[in-house]
């Protein structure tokens, strides 16, 4: 499917979505809520298929957090990036897409490490990176370290 | 005593009637051996290996020197060379690794990073700041990554350091070069 007719036909299903084409990809940016039920008719939605998911990670903007999701259909050749806002910084939550993706659960754990997003429903949301010990999250831009030295 | 001397067998052989009797001093026979022994441990994080995997082969072969059984577990080793950045999440691996090892045993730190945490040493919350806040440091090689010679230069040097130690305690005498 051409970037067009993506839009044309996820805009029929989430009427709320929106849409950024300025890089590389096709944005899909829609609310935290919603991501699951999208992310599940992308994968299995026979004219969609994107059937990998080969980046998964999070973006720190102060105001809100950010997650981004690169999907690729190794069938229809076609990819698009999907992403959701999280506006409590303090305590960001979102659903688990590693049930649709085997691979999320390594890289919802990463995120979970380095960024503190909590993803639901994930089967074993642990420290993947840091020791388990580890206090804070050192990819948010307010992590302060005192032992680090600075330049 | 003279370099060259202090590389071969350190005794006298006294011919008798039935053969000969070998004599020695117990501190230079005990370091001879073990500095002309050395089993170096298979532990490497991160470039600095490659180069120490490139000591061990032929070309540089470090095995002319007495390294080549390099051991898979630190029970049976009696070096480690640590080649490669620790971080913090390696630091109590590397030392129970180092805890494990039987006495005596050395230490070789290869590389920038074990030296300081090198390229890491500013701007990084995961990277400990040189591998002697975690286990004792006999040779540093500089370098990032050091060429296979220095790491021969390094082990050669720490032999050295062997022949100058005492059976009781690991006190090192003054180099009487």
């Amino acid at each position: 499917m051409t970037n067009e007719e993506i839009k044309q036909s996820v805009s029929a299903i989430f009427p709320a979505v929106t849409y950024d084409e300025s890089g590389e990809f096709l944005n899909i940016l829609i609310d935290a809520a919603n991501l699951k039920p999208l992310m599940l008719a992308l994968r299995s939605n026979k004219e969609y298929s994107f059937d990998f998911l080969f980046c998964l990670t999070c973006i720190d903007w102060k105001t809100h957090l950010m997650m981004v999701y690169h999907l690729l259909s190794k069938t229809h050749r076609h990819n698009i990036v999907v992403k959701a806002k999280l506006a409590d910084v303090n305590n960001p939550q979102i659903e688990t897409v590693c049930d649709i993706w085997q691979t999320a659960n390594f890289h919802e754990r990463e995120v979970y490490d380095l960024f503190g997003v909590k993803f639901l429903n994930h089967p074993d949301l642990r420290r993947l990176l840091l020791d388990e010990n580890w206090e804070g999250y050192p990819l948010r831009k307010n992590y302060v370290d005192e032992n680090m030295i600075t330049i | 005593m003279a370099e060259t001397e202090k590389m071969i067998f350190p005794a006298q052989l006294h011919q008798t009637a039935d053969g000969g009797i070998v004599v020695s001093k117990l501190d230079e026979m005990i370091n001879w051996a073990r500095s002309n022994s050395l089993w170096p441990l298979v532990f490497g994080t991160s470039c600095c290996a490659i180069e120490m995997m490139s000591a061990a082969d032929a070309k540089y072969d470090w095995s002319r020197f007495g390294f080549e059984v390099a051991r898979a577990t630190p029970r049976q080793a009696d070096l480690i060379i640590v080649a490669g950045t620790i971080v913090m999440k390696m630091a109590p691996v590397l030392k129970r690794l180092y805890d494990q090892m039987p006495d005596p045993k050395y230490v070789i730190a290869m590389g920038a990073c074990t030296i300081s945490g090198g390229p890491f040493f500013y701007n990084t919350y995961s990277v400990v700041k040189g591998v002697d806040h975690v286990i004792p440091v006999d040779v540093y090689i500089p370098g990032c990554p050091p060429r296979p010679e220095a790491l021969l230069h390094a082990m050669i040097t720490l032999q050295e350091k062997i022949k100058h130690e005492t059976y009781f305690g690991k006190s090192t005498k003054e180099e009487g070069k």
